[in-house]
């Protein structure tokens, strides 16, 4: 097999060395009743061909070639081409977790420039090395201002994303934090203010909001800010289209801010594996879960990188950790570096101009539902037909039309979620007119 | 080698009694064992510290301690210095590095801390095993 | 005598944001072919902007340059062995790389139509199927996206189960010997964690065991094999202990690496347990993520897996949202399909008979490693070994060596050290698991240079004390890095 490198002359010599006589004798303490008698039932070992092929097929048998409105916390954007030339290289494709700095310094440095990168953009002063994704960082945000406020309850806003919100009830459910939802402006599409007002209490920790939110239209953040803070709640500050970040103002007032990466260069993938960030202001550095890097010197006097503040983990503090949580998404995380390196001030600046101006373009024929702001992604109602049925004529043209939102939100009938990005051409948009009108 | 005018527990704390107030750190053979110390948590002046329970920890690099309280009573001052200096810690663990000063609650408690003779002796027997 | 390494030079380089000038980029986007709209028109201006300042600013020249570099101050696998136990750094095969970059996955939404899902959607039901038959479980969920997002799944499920049995329980018992993720696990669930001594074998003590399981525990997390790489003899009768008081046994599947094909943990009384695809099923760690924690349980605790499950009608499949008695979502979407895409090739590639084998050939290089390093360092532990041993530094410490100085000695002789003072159950540990992919030769060289090491600890243990020396980055000041945290960098 070519992935075991050894010929039998060799084990044989090893078996030698070791004072047996076959392998099987290495595994023989296993008492009889627990061993396998029989070979696994896999299929037998293919070559590298077949196993390409077969993938082949399978990607295949998905959509292939088709252009896409779908949106709704992932999201379609070009992924330069040094991406994967980078992630690729083996020193940080097939590298381990940064413990051992003096032989990790490529990693370490990589994260650090990405710890620095995600307080640039959201206005926080720190950050970890990433989460597993957006979804997982909400409850993760959530458990922290717990932890912060000594306060048990959340409050967070059916404008966050539903599945989002999901994962925040599972990991609640055993941790006493009752979580409530505050609801929208049926107008705006925005949290409604007074809703979040009427549920805070002395007993709220954060308060929680998504912007641009699953509507796709932009929150008032400051105000939603003051409204927690003078109840002594925190404001916790999700986004899942990170490349509104280029244009938006940045989240100063939100105390954490937790979110999603999954646009920088990220494939869709069919969910994952993503990038989570969490970031915060100082003050609150020793209560954030996750890996952290930073800054040292080494015995020499040079500049070096490190792991720290690892007592707040898992592995030291065991069941007094911040969270259990052991990974940082690496590698994902490194592809989102290369994106904004790229990219850059001015890139990922024009880069939100245009998904801006191509969703604005689109509205522009189909009149978004809502009347709030919006950045990439705008609800909007289809008359006479349901969503399902427009997407089934789109299909024929080879286009994937938006996301209906009656099973999230069925209050909503016959809406849909419809998403344009820098990908998306005037020829899809205008076709995706037509088959709305 | 224990200072005389300390009492001493089996968590490796120390108490100074002057009056109504025991200034509480931690022992000499405990900064050793942790290393060099990073960070420390206090608690916050005006809680309430009960004997035998958490009220804080030191941090090492790889290391956690919690620290237990000695005697019970109110926080009525917390040492501000260690907050950036927590070497001190290492430096003089039984002087400048006081953790924080309890208003006692229940004098009585001092009598069931060991002396310096005997705390060495708890601390020798450890090291033996 | 160092064999493996000599110094070379290699590149300096700062931080992206040391290199970046006004005006420099890197990127070049298409024309927009429709009305460029004004941002603070459209958006409001209290909603947009100013710059993003500090932002790198650097041409695509530096770019390549920039991460090229850094890259070669990293060890890795593809460099030479990593002998980190429980890590199982095996061989990340890199057809894998390829496949899971065909078009169709790699882009494919979680959302888009289900009937242009079918490829995705079946490549994660092989999947399902295969470790299923590897753990010998009913079935499996691919949601969880590590190790540790895994074992939060798994005790959910256990105490959801315990629920509709009418009391949830209040503890979970865990080895002293476990990973620090269980007992953080434990509590997030809103269990108490009871610590359980493990005997002078190492091994879950089954006397201690019988005492202490009750109505109050909800269940035990073991390790099999422990993190001492020895198989628990008396699993049997452990799960038998606890299923009699209507406990649940959780398997952390961290050391799998030594069970593929030889034996199952559904066939030993194992009710959930998780895999870590990045360990046994070879999916790149990539500097410490991304992983996938693939949860497997046994028939009782189907109804509560997270939702949606893939199901398959008429040769369809589809997502089955309809589960009253789920947990819920343990993340958004189905699970980290890119990783899902390289474990089924590395399955694929094995076969049922090669995964065996390859089982065994990791059962051969930690055994074969133990054999040789016995002479030269303590083993506190004799019972047999399988994919992982674990030596003490006792001998060692008598000179004032620690196995963290051993282990950064082994740094100048070109490889990366094993995994140092775990698990706690040993003193001064050094935990070695080489895996399968580890040649005869490479096996060979380190066992010379830890050969080497231990003479060295006796006749120049200053050398040892402060390596490592040929480093481009010597020991680094963890300790100011605590004091002073400084996690990003300021103009």
């Amino acid at each position: 097999m070519r992935y075991l490198p050894k010929s039998d002359l060799e084990r044989r010599e090893m078996l030698s060395a070791i004072g047996v006589s076959s392998l099987e004798e290495l595994f023989s303490q296993l008492p009889a009743e627990v061993r396998l008698n029989r070979s696994l039932a896999i299929a037998p070992g293919k070559s590298e061909y077949d196993i390409i092929e077969y993938f082949r097929d399978r990607g295949l048998e998905n959509a292939n070639g088709y252009d896409s409105f779908l949106g709704a916390g992932v999201y379609n954007h070009y992924r330069p081409v040094l991406v994967d030339t980078v992630v690729s290289r083996g020193e940080f494709l097939t590298s381990y977790t940064p413990y051992q700095a003096e032989i990790a310094q490529g990693t370490l440095t990589t994260i650090f420039e990405f710890q620095t990168m995600v307080c640039q953009l959201t206005g926080m002063d720190v950050a970890n090395a990433s989460m597993y994704d957006g979804s997982t960082a909400v409850p993760e945000a959530a458990m922290m201002a717990v932890r912060l406020t000594n306060r048990d309850k959340i409050v967070v806003a059916r404008t966050v994303h539903p599945e989002y919100r999901e994962v925040l009830a599972t990991y609640s459910q055993h941790q006493k934090m009752p979580v409530s939802e505050a609801g929208y402006n049926s107008q705006t599409g925005k949290l409604d203010l007074d809703d979040l007002a009427r549920q805070l209490d002395k007993d709220v920790a954060a308060v929680i909001i998504q912007s641009p939110n699953f509507f796709g239209v932009v929150e008032d953040v400051k105000q939603a800010a003051e409204l927690a803070h003078k109840n002594g709640s925190l404001l916790v500050f999700v986004f899942t289209e990170a490349v509104s970040l280029g244009l938006l103002r940045p989240p100063e007032e939100a105390d954490i801010v937790a979110g999603e990466l999954q646009s920088f260069a990220i494939s869709p993938c069919y969910g994952g594996p993503f990038a989570g960030i969490m970031a915060t202001k100082e003050k609150f550095m020793r209560q954030m879960p996750g890996r952290i890097v930073g800054e040292t010197k080494d015995t020499r006097g040079n500049r070096a990188f490190c792991l720290t503040l690892s007592t707040r983990e898992q592995h030291i503090r065991r069941e007094k950790a911040t969270s259990n949580i052991c990974t940082n998404q690496a590698l994902i995380a490194l592809m989102a570096t290369v994106f904004m390196t790229v990219y850059g001030k001015e890139g990922l600046r024009e880069l939100a101009e245009q998904n801006l101006s191509k969703a604005h373009y689109l509205a522009g024929k189909v009149k978004p539902h809502f009347s709030g702001p919006f950045f990439n992604e705008f609800v909007v109602s289809s008359i006479g037909r349901t969503p399902e049925q427009v997407n089934e004529a789109l299909l024929h043209k080879k286009i994937i039309g938006g996301l209906p939102l009656k099973r999230f939100y069925p209050e909503l009938g016959n809406a849909m979620l419809l998403c344009a990005t820098e990908m998306n051409r005037r020829e899809q948009m205008d076709s995706m007119a037509e088959a709305l009108a | 080698m224990y200072p005389a005018d300390l009492r001493y527990t089996k968590e490796h704390e120390w108490v100074r009694v002057e009056g109504e107030i025991g200034t509480v750190g931690i022992t000499d053979h405990a900064q050793k064992e942790l290393g060099d110390i990073v960070y420390v948590d206090l608690p916050k002046v005006g809680s309430a510290a009960t004997k035998g329970q958490t009220f804080g920890s030191v941090e090492s690099v790889k290391a956690v301690s919690d620290i237990y309280a000695p005697i019970s009573g109110e926080i009525v001052a917390i040492n501000e210095a260690l907050a950036t200096a927590p070497e001190k810690i290492n430096e003089d663990p039984h002087g400048a590095a006081w953790l924080v000063k309890i208003k006692l609650g229940a004098p009585e408690e001092i009598k069931q801390l060991l002396s310096p003779q005997d705390y060495q002796k708890y601390v020798e027997a450890e090291a033996g095993h | 005598m160092i064999k493996k390494v000599r110094s070379h030079i290699n590149q300096n380089e700062g931080l992206v944001f040391e290199r970046s000038s006004p005006g420099k980029s890197g990127y070049q986007l298409p024309d927009l072919d429709v009305p460029a709209v004004d941002a603070k028109q459209v958006l409001g201006a209290e909603n947009t902007r100013d710059e993003i300042a500090d932002f790198p600013e650097i041409s695509e020249v530096e770019a390549i340059r920039h991460f090229t570099r850094l890259s070669t101050q990293n060890y890795a696998i593809d460099l030479g062995l990593y002998p980190l136990g429980s890590c199982t750094m095996k061989y990340n095969p890199r057809v894998n790389e390829l496949v899971a970059r065909t078009e169709g996955l790699a882009w494919a939404h979680p959302y888009q139509p289900e009937a242009l899902s079918q490829g995705a959607m079946e490549v994660m039901a092989a999947l399902e199927a295969a470790l299923g038959e590897i753990t010998g479980m009913d079935a499996l969920t691919l949601q969880p996206a590590a190790g540790a997002h895994g074992e939060l799944t798994g005790i959910l499920l256990i105490r959801a189960y315990l629920e509709s049995q009418g009391n949830p329980r209040k503890k979970i018992l865990i080895p002293d010997s476990a990973h620090g993720t269980n007992p953080a696990t434990a509590m997030m669930v809103g269990y108490t964690v009871e610590n359980i001594k493990s005997n002078d074998r190492g091994m879950v003590d089954t006397e201690v065991l019988e005492r202490i399981v009750n109505e109050d525990v909800a269940g035990l997390m073991i390790t099999n094999p422990n993190t001492l790489g020895v198989f628990e003899q008396n699993i049997g009768q452990i799960a038998g202990i606890l299923h009699a008081k209507g406990a649940q046994v959780y398997m952390d599947g961290a050391n799998m690496n030594a069970l593929v094909g030889i034996t199952r943990p559904g066939d030993f009384g194992v009710d959930v347990m998780h895999l870590n695809l990045h360990k046994t099923f070879s999916t790149p760690h990539g500097g410490g993520g991304p992983g996938s924690g693939a949860v497997a349980v046994a028939k009782h605790l189907i109804p509560f897996l997270p939702k949606p499950r893939l199901q398959k009608s008429g040769g369809v499949y589809s997502w089955n949202y309809d589960l009253p008695q789920s947990i819920g979502r343990v993340r958004a979407f189905y699970g980290n399909f890119g990783v899902l895409v390289r474990a089924l090739a590395y399955i694929q590639a094995h076969g049922g008979e090669g995964l065996k084998r390859a089982t065994m050939d990791a059962l051969l290089n930690a055994n074969y490693i133990r054999a040789k390093l016995e002479p030269y360092y303590d083993l506190p532990h004799k019972a047999p070994t399988m994919h992982e041993c674990v030596f003490s530094d006792d001998r060692q410490a008598k000179h004032g060596i620690r196995t963290g100085d051993i282990a950064k000695r082994l740094i100048d002789y070109g490889f990366h050290p094993y995994t140092v003072s775990f698990p706690l159950i040993v003193r001064g540990a050094l935990m070695i698991e080489p895996t399968e992919t580890e040649s005869k030769d490479e096996l060979d060289l380190f066992i010379d240079a830890m050969i080497s090491i231990a003479k060295e600890v006796e006749e120049t243990p200053q050398l040892v004390h402060d390596a490592p020396h040929s480093t481009r980055t010597s020991r680094v000041d963890e300790v100011t890095a605590a004091r002073k945290p400084i996690v990003r960098w300021k103009k």
